[in-house]
């Protein structure tokens, strides 16, 4: 079983009230948009945070992805807002 | 080609001076300085916190230099982002580039500081009379970036 980790930054953070987890995937869940939904679907406010209408970014081993990005097993994986730098 | 993130400050001064130090082909240095202001949306801003993603951000400012330097004619560029507790009047961020000619230093300097904006993973969280808050990223700084995909 593949397992990754999952890291949220900034608002998503503190609406999850998590930083970082490691998460067995599902056999079904072959992509960063089944990984959405796969959060989505703890409800409350995971359901809220990553609502689609929020424009969460995500990124696979640092690099901004896509939904269709397939997950493998040891993939670093983060959720974000938007950015504001500068 | 160096990316700094930190919590320190900067001096403007001794970094340009480290930057163009012993290569007399630079002929032009373009330099950024992004500034804590004391008012966004209509509301003060008492002081505000930068988180960043160890890592990714690095790969991702690295990333956009390196662009940078495929586009122009580049000796040498720094950038240097601060994270953690600002308040207004604080220097947050500094690009500067260096190159024979002022065209490429100017453009590549701009360029820079768009795609920062827009694809560095950074967060602002400011601090208000009203209670603390996510800034929220602006479409403006999105046709910013956009403008270079058809720009000379």
């Amino acid at each position: 079983m593949a397992t990754i980790k999952i890291l949220y930054f900034a608002g998503l953070r503190e609406a999850t009230g998590t930083a970082s987890e490691l998460l067995a995937l599902p056999a079904s869940v072959k992509n960063i948009a089944g990984l959405r939904t796969l959060l989505r679907n703890r409800g409350g406010a995971w359901l809220e945070a990553l609502a689609e209408n929020r424009r969460v970014r995500a990124a696979v081993n640092q690099d901004m992805a896509g939904d269709a990005q397939p997950l493998q097993d040891g993939d670093e994986v983060a959720f974000f807002p938007p950015v504001t730098g500068g | 080609m160096t990316v700094r993130i930190q919590h320190e400050d900067f001096d403007v001064g001794r970094e340009i001076a480290a930057l163009r130090a012993c290569n007399a082909q630079i002929g032009a240095v373009a330099s950024f300085i992004g500034v804590v202001r004391d008012l966004n949306d209509g509301d003060r801003v008492e002081a505000m916190t930068l988180e960043h993603y160890p890592g990714m951000t690095e790969k991702a400012i690295e990333a956009i230099i390196a662009q940078a330097s495929g586009r122009w004619q580049l000796y040498d560029a720094l950038v240097i982002h601060r994270i953690g507790r600002l308040a207004p009047l604080d220097q947050i961020v500094l690009v500067v580039v260096a190159s024979a000619h002022r065209g490429d230093a100017f453009a590549a300097c701009e360029f820079i500081m768009d795609y920062l904006k827009t694809r560095a993973p950074f967060w602002k969280k400011e601090q208000t009379p009203d209670g603390a808050r996510w800034v929220e990223a602006r479409a403006s700084d999105d046709h910013a970036a956009e403008r270079w995909r058809t720009k000379g």
